[in-house]
């Protein structure tokens, strides 16, 4: 039950095979005994307990507030919460109680979700690893899978597991591993410049970043609002599309969102390819792309090709421009964001009493870590008045440039690109800290960052097991405000490659729980 | 009245000099002791010769930049609403509070004060303009960024018109102009409240995020009467318009000086920007305060600093400013969270567009109410009164506006108009009743037109007694004192009441100009001598016997005839 998706769940719940309450502790439990992957900040238990009660009551009279009535979900911790903590990983904001929910988060509680919890992240969103976050980083559950275990190198003790576990990728790890390890059956995420697909390929999920403007980020704390979207994490395409569906749309409150209105899709059953250009950017054979990958990305287009459809090798010059370029723009933005964090209204404020300037240096000191320290030293740097033109400036008409590469492909005919999501599997933990954040973002966001500057939709579908039995993802990227189409060919590829389910023993554990008390509930 | 004419009397020319060295400014002395001015007025705006003394002419060269604080019922960016003197932080909406996550949404309304605005002082309306970060640390700002149009404002390339009065005569009126350089719009911060005897501060946020006009005005001035006579200006077109409330001393109004001094044909100098100037009054002095400064700390041999000084109303003085944080640099930012301000015209206006979501340009420049300018032509044009009365209307009006908070509604102007409507009386003889009688009544008692005890309706009343020669100007202004106790009677019954309908028995009058001159021996020698001046005293002292119920012109018949009999 708890291993199954969104859309079986629900029809459970519909069919009252399972009750919300019953859904909840499940997941609740499963969450406690797979603690060790650190994937939530904050659990929520009473809250959710009772958001699963009220769901119980609707579902029992038979007036349920719709598909996502009474299913679990979570929502990283860089997303307000009323009346929950919301720390973005942050010694700053380390028990700061949003008055208000972001829009994404009221529309999900209004749907009759039940918010599990938040999840881990690095600081302020500022990572690739979910690593960087004052909570200690995210274990990524394939680290535990049988996949995994039997595929490393054999071991004898338990020190070499503590040694050999993997990353999950981030910045919205913990939302990636709540999904893979059965805890919740959608996460929130965000991405800035791959935070929701590098996580998803990472973890084996998958990882939806929607066209900018398409849904709103009032009450997303933001890293780069030009950039910046809400992220759907989800067992399966088909899971995507209902919390897409769900979120989507104008809000009042987030002026860079479309008017127009959105019109929710179910995908088809059996997509059709067969008439459809697939793109493959060359760009994208990036230095350090593992063979694995490449030669995995080099199937999926031949799935496509022996579907009929036509597979085009097309060209994004300006992508290789694109790291430099985010690191200019991003870091100009962090500077101006966190500008804001003072100590003043809200979050830490040091004891230094001295002056206020003494007062605001000492919080920003004690309240950051060197990430976002380092990004607001160099964004001020970029926006000083002598630097602005050349860097700043620059930077946005590079990132021009990098979208109208988009533009110029998909207006040759292209409908879809297809790109690996990262370079390669997760690395283990002790492997990733041995270089800095800045220069694992640089090499990590670098197949996934154009689409954000461009601000087109993107997915990760898990692919495949790697050698040492770790998922792999890649990546379409569609159409600005394309998703129904997008998310078409994803599902069809996602058809096509049956992606293993991951086999984690607690879930398993807790699993065969639920199936027991069905029947003893069915029986009595 | 007598303040606001005196201020704008003084006049000033475009060059100034050192005429009297070394007048020493003493803080507490006062910048211009009386006499000692060293200003050489020329209203006409030609230069001074350098002068006998020799001196090369100073050219003093004044800007201003100008925050009004946009009349709406909420914030340029939330919904908070706006406020005076409400309890401290009990406006602020969580975007106020720069709460992380919160996003800005524009408020229409004040959109279209800008445009109003920018379309009365003949700008070029930006159709489309953008919002931009401006980046500096402090308690009352509390995102650390104020949300400015520092690339692309609303309004660019207006001019405002303004006039002043020469060498102090009310009656020789020039009409200047200034440039507008643009209008932009912005948040405003919030306050910070400095408790130094406990050493912290206190921050009040119901003013943050409050909607601001920049605008920018060209160095087209050179002097303070010149600078207080533009925003006087400024400030009635922003009444009537309605874009904002403009008072001062409510700090809907913010005035920044800049000053600059220079020799003709030399470049600009450099310039410093006076800042904490919160009355028009204040804003000539500070002006001239530091145009005198810098002329005579050039003339000394030292040197202008760019920085910003403060006037010290007390002082009557500038001081430099506490630099805090040394030059500042803004690192300005595109605000990303707002997309470009699209405006359109009846061209552009996209068809199927919802109106309530678009702002049409020519819709609003249609419905643009009369300006002051056209206001005061009418009233000249229309009633034949005279240029500088139709000002007065209009200033008075304006003060007014400071007080009852309400714009362009039952003014002086309208007074005015209601009491000629309504009498026989002649406009040019109905304006010095108002201007004269009324307003300094008003004054005195601090009254806003509407809260006057006389309406309009008493006053043509009475005023038709009078015209009707029923009772003597000195009557009627008898009469008008008791109505201003507002006891409800009618100026006829008041009249009737204190006996004060004109003598219309002529032997009585007669006879009392008969004891006039009987007990005056002196002054009937006098006026036979040749002085006829004399005579008015003997009919003031027959007024007085009457009570002022007897006509001065009958009266000035009578003794004439008495006396050259």
């Amino acid at each position: 039950m708890l291993r199954s998706s969104l859309r079986q769940v629900s029809a459970a719940l519909k069919e009252g095979r399972v009750t919300p309450t019953e859904l909840c502790q499940r997941c609740l439990a499963l969450i406690k005994s797979t603690k060790f992957l650190n994937a939530y900040i904050t659990v929520t238990e009473e809250t959710a307990l009772k958001q699963a009660e009220e769901s119980e009551k609707r579902r029992k009279r038979g007036q349920p507030l719709g598909i996502l009535d009474g299913i679990p979900i979570a929502v990283k911790d860089n997303f307000n919460t009323a009346g929950i903590e919301t720390t973005c990983a942050s010694n700053m904001l380390k028990g700061y109680i949003s008055p208000y929910n972001a829009t994404v988060v009221q529309k999900l509680l209004d749907q009759g979700a039940v918010l599990l919890g938040k999840t881990n992240l690095d600081e302020f969103a500022m990572g690739s690893g979910s690593t960087d976050g004052v909570f200690g980083p995210v274990r990524n559950p394939w680290s535990y899978s049988k996949q995994y275990k039997e595929k490393s190198v054999p071991k004898s003790h338990s020190e070499d597991e503590e040694y050999n576990w993997v990353i999950t990728g981030g910045s919205s790890g913990g939302s990636a591993a709540a999904v893979s390890s059965f805890t919740c059956f959608a996460a929130l995420g965000s991405d800035t410049g791959g935070s929701t697909r590098n996580p998803a390929a990472h973890c084996g999920v998958v990882g939806l970043k929607p066209t900018y403007g398409l849904i709103s980020r009032h009450g997303l704390i933001p890293l780069v609002n030009s950039m910046d979207v809400p992220g759907i994490l989800t067992r399966c395409v088909d899971d995507a599309a209902v919390l897409l569906g769900s979120l989507a749309g104008h809000d009042p409150k987030d002026s860079t969102t479309i008017q127009d209105d959105f019109k929710p899709f179910e995908l088809p059953d059996l997509p059709d390819v067969s008439k459809l250009s697939i793109g493959i950017p060359k760009e994208y054979h990036a230095p350090g792309l593992s063979s694995e990958i490449l030669s995995l990305w080099s199937k999926a287009a031949d799935l496509f090709k022996n579907a009929g459809a036509k597979v085009v090798e097309v060209s994004l010059p300006h992508t290789r421009y694109s790291i430099v370029c985010y690191h200019v723009l991003c870091t100009a933005e962090v500077a101006s964001n966190m500008a804001r964090f003072d100590g003043l209204e809200y979050g830490h404020r040091s004891d230094v009493k001295d002056s206020t300037e003494s007062m605001y240096a000492a919080t920003r000191r004690e309240g950051f870590n060197d990430v976002v320290r380092g990004r607001i030293l160099s964004g001020n740097y970029f926006l000083l008045k002598q630097n602005y033109e050349k860097y700043f400036v620059k930077a946005q008409k590079v990132r021009r440039l990098i979208a109208n590469d988009f533009g110029k492909v998909f207006g040759s005919g292209v409908d879809i690109l297809l790109t690996p999501t990262t370079l390669s599997d997760a690395v283990p933990y002790t492997e990733f800290i041995q270089e800095d954040n800045r220069t694992r973002s640089a090499q990590d966001d670098i197949l996934t960052q154009a689409a954000n500057m461009a601000g087109l939709p993107a997915i990760n579908v898990p692919t495949a097991l790697s050698e040492r039995g770790l998922p792999v993802g890649l990546q379409f990227i569609g159409r600005s405000f394309q998703e129904k189409q997008l998310l078409t060919v994803a599902k069809w590829f996602e058809k096509q490659v049956q992606f293993p389910v991951i086999q984690l023993e607690e879930a398993e554990r807790h699993d065969n729980g639920v199936f027991q008390h069905q029947k003893s509930a069915s029986f009595s | 009245m007598a303040a606001v004419l005196a201020m704008v009397a003084r006049g000033c020319g475009g060059v100034w000099r050192r005429l009297r060295q070394r007048c020493a400014v003493r803080p507490g002395s006062g910048p211009f002791p009386r006499g000692e001015r060293a200003v050489a007025c020329n209203a006409r705006g030609g230069m001074m010769s350098a002068g006998k003394s020799g001196l090369t002419p100073w050219i003093p060269v004044v800007g201003l930049e100008i925050h009004a604080q946009i009349s709406s019922n909420s914030k340029l960016f939330s919904g908070s609403q706006v406020q005076f003197a409400a309890p401290p932080n009990s406006l602020v909406s969580f975007f106020d509070a720069s709460l992380p996550g919160t996003l800005p949404v524009l408020n229409r309304r004040c959109v279209e004060a800008a445009v109003m605005t920018g379309l009365a002082l003949n700008c070029h309306i930006n159709k489309k303009s953008l919002f931009d970060r401006k980046h500096y640390f402090y308690a009352d700002l509390p995102a650390g960024y104020q949300i400015t149009q520092q690339r692309v404002p609303i309004a660019v390339n207006g001019s405002l018109s303004y006039s002043l009065c020469i060498d102090n005569k009310m009656s020789q009126m020039v009409t200047k102009t200034v440039r507008i350089k643009q209008i932009q719009l912005e948040q405003d911060s919030g306050k910070s409240l400095h408790d130094d005897a406990r050493s912290q501060t206190l921050v009040d946020l119901n003013r943050a995020g409050v909607g601001l006009m920049e605008l920018v005005m060209e160095p087209d001035m050179c002097c303070g009467e010149e600078a207080a006579a533009a925003v006087r200006e400024l400030q009635l077109i922003l009444q009537t318009l309605g874009s904002s409330q403009a008072v001062m001393a409510e700090g809907q109004l913010r005035v920044d000086a800049n000053v600059s001094v220079h020799h003709p044909g030399e470049p600009y100098g450099v310039r410093t920007e006076v800042k904490n100037i919160n009355s028009i009054r204040f804003l000539a002095k500070a002006v001239d305060y530091e145009i005198q400064r810098q002329i005579e700390e050039l003339g000394n041999g030292g040197t202008i600093s760019n920085e910003t000084r403060a006037f010290d109303s007390k002082l009557g003085c500038t001081v430099p400013m506490r630099d805090k944080e040394g030059k500042q640099d803004y690192r300005f930012m595109p605000e990303p969270n707002l997309p470009p301000l699209i405006l359109y015209d009846a061209k552009s206006l996209p068809a199927n567009m919802n109106h309530q979501q678009v702002i049409n340009i020519d819709w609003i420049r249609e419905r643009l109410p009369d300006l002051p300018s056209v206001k005061r032509e009418k009233l000249v044009e229309q009633y034949g009164i005279l240029p500088e009365h139709s000002f007065t209307l209009l200033v008075w009006q304006q003060d007014q506006n400071c007080n009852s908070r309400h714009s362009n509604e039952d003014g002086l102007p309208e007074f005015f108009e209601n009491v000629v409507k309504q009498t026989q009386m002649k406009p040019k003889k109905v304006i010095g009743w108002i201007l004269n009688d009324l307003l300094s009544y008003l004054k005195q008692h601090s009254l806003t037109v509407k809260e006057s005890p006389v309406s309009s309706f008493l006053l043509a009343d009475l005023l038709n007694l009078l015209e009707k020669k029923e009772i003597s100007s000195t009557a009627a202004k008898q009469v008008l004192a008791e109505l201003w106790k507002g006891k409800g009677k009618t100026p006829l019954e008041t009249v009737k009441e204190q006996k004060l309908e004109l003598l219309q028995d002529q032997k009585e009058l007669e006879q009392i100009c008969q004891a006039v001159i009987d007990g005056q021996e002196n002054e009937v020698m006098a006026i036979k001598a040749g002085n006829q001046k004399v005579l008015n005293k003997l009919i003031g002292l027959v007024q007085k016997k009457t009570q002022g119920r007897s006509n001065p012109v009958l009266v000035k018949q009578l003794l004439e005839k008495k006396l050259s009999e």
